[in-house]
């Protein structure tokens, strides 16, 4: 009752946007951590999936808690970007920004980009019929991210959406703060700070790895 | 007619209490069936309403501009006064109702000022209570400055931004009322004329200025809080769209017009730049608590200021005025700066200014504390001028500022007209012929919160008012009358704006009846006033209809009551035989060039009575009476 | 100097408007952009043209009558001033410029550049005052303030309700005005006992009025000629959240008797 009255409101939906944007932010770092196990050669990456696809229940409900997340986070926006469209009806014949970063103006665009790009990713590297398992019917998963990065296209791709990601979470890390009610004039700027360079990180380290493929494994 | 004045007797401390406690009480159960309207929703018009609603009166409240916010209170910079003595610096209540009758130049009523005095305490408690956010010191008392000429420090400010903060404060408590139903706000729309009913002020006329559309609304008072008349000079710190047109048209509806040549010239604003000038700015005189005025001493310099040293400098304040120095009140500032720049000694492209200098402050307390105090108002002033005041003096010259004047009212605040009351700056009451500085935020605010609930029940209560509807002749003539000037104003296309016809009125009445006036001057004004108005009706300009926005419509029907309110301000100057507060009649000084009152003859306050068109109207002297501040010269030396 | 404007005219609520194009020949540089539009105006009235309507009145930064958008930003180029106070200095010679008035579902246009900004005062109808009847107020000093917390509050405390939060904000949000006015009531012990409510009915309020919502961008903070901060706004979301967690619905016990 009180959170759906809560949800009513614009603050609410945005404090639920902050709340999912805290947990994806934590999957992208995890993934991370998971991704970054491809400089240590097959047997560890591959290891790292069987060991995962052991959790077994605590992985679907990982799974299920990240799908709602994703999907309250859209909805969420959806939302909120259908009001703000209702809320001014008429548009400037010249709008000029004032003050605000690229990356903030645009997260109803890199919003939906990323979307897209999950959908691909996941049959990409995760669901497709292409992929390769080993005999117990675990993936092979540097196999597939070598095979799947060997294509420039695919590399590219990658590449291209992890610069949206990047601006995404340039915006959303210190926005999630703002929204949920922190700021303060001595630590707002050194998240802000913080902001870009983990959103810089993440970007470098994901990317490093179809660059990898691409540079070592031809 | 006799000018009733109610003022009680007795000791001075008690006269307050007493008249409250004399005054009949409406019960409260009753009070719902009562409906007030209130123009204006200034410090005094929104306190006003708010609290009369809070009371359970039935408000309806009457703003031209798209909120109550904008009312030209929200302009007053420099703090407001109360006898708090919070900093044990030998303040009281009767302290400051003595520094406000001798700063009035003994042409107010004791028994009013004193009241104000008493009344101001109350006001901070409220005002604090609302969330009024003044500042404070570290131990989170509050905190006080001197303030125009007071030797005391009595003024509470919120930065530079007092009248501002006070004015939030009343509006907020004014839309708690509209939510709560009890006032019932009407926006954009603008008093014309006043409705008035066996001898009783019933109601007004108003136009939507959005559509256009014209109507009455009766009610069983009528309370104005429609703010001063310093616009008739054009260029004036006023808000562009102030006007007297409120309390122009009740004076034509029979309500007395009490002193309106007590007018007052603020001494800090910003010099004209150019023709095309649509305002003055004013800057806080509370910059003459560390700035130090002066111009060169030798007429042919015209160094740039910080090639002009020390011996080459004339401190004039400071030389003619040792004790007050740069605090001296704001008339005695501005003659003096107007007697430098007519020597020629004025700085600036137009030699119209003077020097004020905070090169001293800066090296005694440091750019920081500088920052601190004026930060906000040295940021105007380069926004405006272009020229940062931390590095070159700032130029200030004075302009109209306040206007002392109004419709005349008794000790209750109702004017000659029974029903219609007048609170703030719009009446006359509480000044004399000078205002204190930071005294009209505190006048406004006790008219509203203190003085008017009480009274306004006092009046219903001993009233027996008949039931009237918008059908009552009263009304079909005033509608009638509004609506034929409107269509006059517009069918007559002649050649020449509104703008220019104010313009040219407003320097004619700078010329003639601004810092100095004298018999020729008001005389050429009189004669040349009555042919500027003449050709404004045959030749104004104003296009569109009325069933529109219309700006130029809403301006030409303020200009037309300027150019009638213009003449009797010169003939009370005419009439008023004596120099005193913001009247500086040149003929009438000492031998060293100070103002010289005639207190045999002036003790009064000159009320003057309509006649009619092409009448002039009758003057009527209510007497005042000083049984405790005693007139003496006016000396700040 | 020379001036170029083309300025959004629209002649009631319900007509379409455009942009038409004016060229001021001779503009000084001391004029404030207002005091151009008036000399604008009176050419056009001397032409028998309907001049521009604007909303004004203070002419000092304070009243908050004054906004328009130029060249795309609310008040324009200058940071921290209103229209009335930018001067034409800051402008250079030949300068094309797009005037337009605020834009949003709750600032309907009336005419030209001129607005209907009436939400505002709804907003603060729903909470943003403190419910002290006059004359019930204790001893100003009685409760003492902390000198920061009282500046704070004063910083929030200046906001004029021009609008332009709203006119630069691309959801057209109201937050920063709203947040303003929970900030400033907020920050002072006299806020404290309506706080919670306050800041639900205000937020409710905003909504109903069809603002949009805070995305974070700041651009309402870069315009705000009060400089108003949106640390303002994330103490809004705070209290908000705060209030809708720990908000008690009233007890329907009767209170007192006879």
């Amino acid at each position: 009752m009180r959170v759906a009255r809560l949800y009513d409101s614009t603050v609410g939906k945005k404090a639920v946007m902050a709340a999912t944007g805290v947990l994806l932010f934590g999957f992208v770092i995890t993934h991370l951590l998971g991704n970054l196990q491809f400089y240590l050669g097959p047997e560890a990456l591959n290891a790292y999936g069987r060991n995962l696809r052991h959790l077994g229940a605590l992985l679907w409900a990982a799974r299920l808690g990240l799908l709602a997340a994703v999907l309250l986070h859209i909805s969420a926006a959806v939302q909120l970007w259908r009001l703000n469209k209702q809320a001014r009806p008429s548009h400037y014949e010249k709008l000029t920004a004032a003050g605000s970063s690229y990356a903030s103006r645009t997260m109803m665009w890199s919003g939906p980009i990323l979307a897209l790009f999950i959908g691909y990713h996941l049959y990409h590297l995760t669901l497709g019929a292409h992929l390769l398992h080993d005999a117990d019917g675990f993936p092979l998963v540097y196999q597939n991210v070598v095979a799947g990065f060997s294509d420039p296209l695919a590399s590219g791709l990658y590449i291209v959406a992890m610069s949206f990601l990047g601006m995404h979470l340039m915006h959303g890390i210190w926005s999630m703060f703002q929204s949920i009610g922190w700021n303060h004039p001595k630590y707002t700027p050194l998240i802000k700070r913080i902001a870009v360079l983990t959103a810089a990180l993440i970007v470098a380290g994901n990317i490093s790895i179809p660059v990898a493929v691409l540079l070592f494994h031809q | 007619m006799r000018l009733e004045s109610k003022t009680p007797s007795g000791p001075i401390e008690q006269r307050w209490d007493r008249a409250k406690f004399d005054m009949k009480l409406v019960n409260p159960a009753n009070k719902r069936k009562y409906t007030v309207i209130v123009v204006g929703t200034g410090l005094a018009g929104g306190s006003a309403a708010a609290t009369l609603a809070e009371l359970g009166y039935n408000v309806l409240n009457f703003t031209f501009h798209d909120s109550p916010r904008r009312a030209h209170s929200i302009a007053a910079q420099g703090g407001i006064n109360a006898a708090k003595n919070y900093q044990n610096d030998g303040d009281s209540i009767y302290r400051l109702f003595y520094d406000t009758v001798k700063g009035g130049d003994f042409r107010a009523r004791e028994s009013n000022v004193y009241r104000l005095a008493q009344i101001s305490v109350d006001i901070i408690d409220q005002c604090v209570a609302q969330g009024v956010p003044f500042a404070r010191e570290y131990g989170g008392v509050l905190a006080n400055r001197s303030f125009g000429g007071a030797q005391v420090s009595r003024t509470f400010y919120a930065r530079g931004q007092t009248g501002q903060q006070l004015l939030l404060g009343a509006y907020s408590a004014l839309e708690r009322q509209v939510a709560a139903g009890r006032v019932k706000m009407f926006p954009r729309t603008e008093m014309l004329d006043l409705i008035v009913i066996n001898g009783r002020a019933r109601g007004i006329v108003t136009r939507n200025v959005v559509t256009g559309k014209i109507e009455t609304f009766l009610a069983d008072a009528v309370v104005l809080g429609t703010g001063g008349y310093g616009n008739v000079f054009y260029l004036s710190t006023n808000a562009k769209l102030s006007n007297c047109t409120a309390i122009w048209r009740a004076y034509k509806r029979g309500a007395t017009l009490a002193n309106p040549c007590f007018t007052q010239i603020h001494p800090t604003c910003i010099p004209v730049s150019g023709e095309y000038q649509s305002k003055l700015t004013l800057m806080s005189e509370s910059l003459r608590n560390d700035g130090r005025i002066w111009v060169p001493l030798d007429k042919s310099d015209k160094r740039s200021p910080d090639q002009i040293p020390e011996s080459h400098r004339d401190y004039f304040l400071e030389r003619r005025y040792p004790s007050f120095g740069n605090l001296v009140p704001r008339d005695v500032a501005s003659r003096a700066a107007k007697a430098v720049c007519d020597e020629g000694r004025g700085v600036g492209e137009t030699g119209l200014g003077v020097y004020l200098d905070f090169a001293d402050a800066i090296k005694r307390l440091g750019a920081p504390v500088i920052r601190e105090r004026y930060g906000n108002l040295f940021e105007m002033y380069e926004r405006i001028t272009g020229e940062d005041p931390y590095k070159v003096p700032m130029r200030i010259f004075p302009a109209i500022h306040y206007t002392m004047g109004g419709l005349w009212v008794d000790y209750e605040l109702m004017s000659n007209i029974p029903g219609l009351f007048v609170i703030g700056e719009a009446n006359f009451s509480d000044h004399g012929a000078n205002r204190l500085g930071a005294s009209a935020l505190m006048q406004g605010l006790a008219d509203g919160y203190f003085v008017i609930p009480y009274t306004m029940g006092n009046y219903l209560a001993n009233s027996n008012l008949e039931k009237v509807d918008s059908s009552h002749q009263s009304c079909r003539e005033a509608i009638e009358h509004v609506t034929t000037t409107n269509n006059r104003l517009l069918s007559i296309k002649g050649k020449r704006t509104v703008d220019s016809f104010h313009r040219e009125l407003g320097k004619l009445l700078w010329d003639h009846c601004g810092m100095a006036r004298n018999p020729d001057g008001l005389n050429k004004a009189l004669q040349r006033i009555p042919e500027l108005r003449d050709e404004f009706w045959r030749n104004v300009n104003v296009l569109g209809e009325n069933e529109e926005v219309n700006q130029a419509l809403e301006k030409a029907g303020r200009v037309a009551d300027f150019l009638e309110f213009g003449e009797l301000m010169c003939l009370d100057a005419l009439e008023r035989n004596e120099s005193c507060g913001g009247h500086f009649r040149e003929d009438w000084r000492t031998p060293e060039g100070e103002a010289m009152r005639d207190d045999v003859n002036f003790t009064h306050v000159a009320a003057w009575e309509h006649q009619g068109p092409g009448k002039k109207p009758l003057r009527h002297a209510e007497p005042l009476n000083f049984e405790y501040v005693h007139p003496t010269q006016r000396s700040y030396k | 100097m020379k001036i170029i404007l083309n300025i959004w005219r629209q002649k009631n609520p319900s007509s379409p408007g455009k942009l038409v194009r004016y060229v001021l020949p001779s503009v000084s540089e001391h004029m404030s952009f207002l005091e151009m539009l008036d000399v604008l105006n009176e050419d056009l009235m001397q032409k028998g043209d309907d001049p521009v309507t604007f909303e004004h009145d203070c002419r000092e930064g304070i009243c908050g009558s004054c906004g328009i958008m130029i060249d795309g930003v609310a008040h324009g180029p200058l940071p921290g001033t209103t229209v009335c106070q930018l001067h034409m200095r800051h402008f250079k010679d030949g300068d094309e410029l797009v005037l337009e008035p605020w834009r949003a579902k709750a600032f309907p246009v009336l005419k030209d550049l001129m607005v209907d900004r009436s939400a505002f005062d709804r907003i603060i109808q729903a909470g943003g005052y403190i419910s002290v009847n006059t004359g019930s107020a204790p001893d100003a000093n009685a409760i003492p303030v902390p000198k920061p917390d009282a500046e704070r509050a004063m910083d929030a405390a200046a906001c004029i309700g021009c609008g332009a939060c709203v006119a630069a904000c691309p959801n057209a949000s109201a937050s920063l005005f709203t947040a303003a006015k929970v900030s400033h009531l907020g920050l002072l012990p006299q806020g404290q006992p309506e706080r919670p409510q306050r800041v639900i009915s205000m937020v409710n309020s905003m909504n109903a009025e069809l603002f949009g919502s805070c995305t974070n961008i700041g651009e309402c903070e870069a315009v705000c000629p009060k400089r108003i901060p949106i640390e303002t706004i994330a103490l809004m979301h705070r209290d908000y959240l705060k209030a809708c967690w720990s908000f008690r619905p009233e007890s329907t016990a009767s209170q007192g008797a006879g």
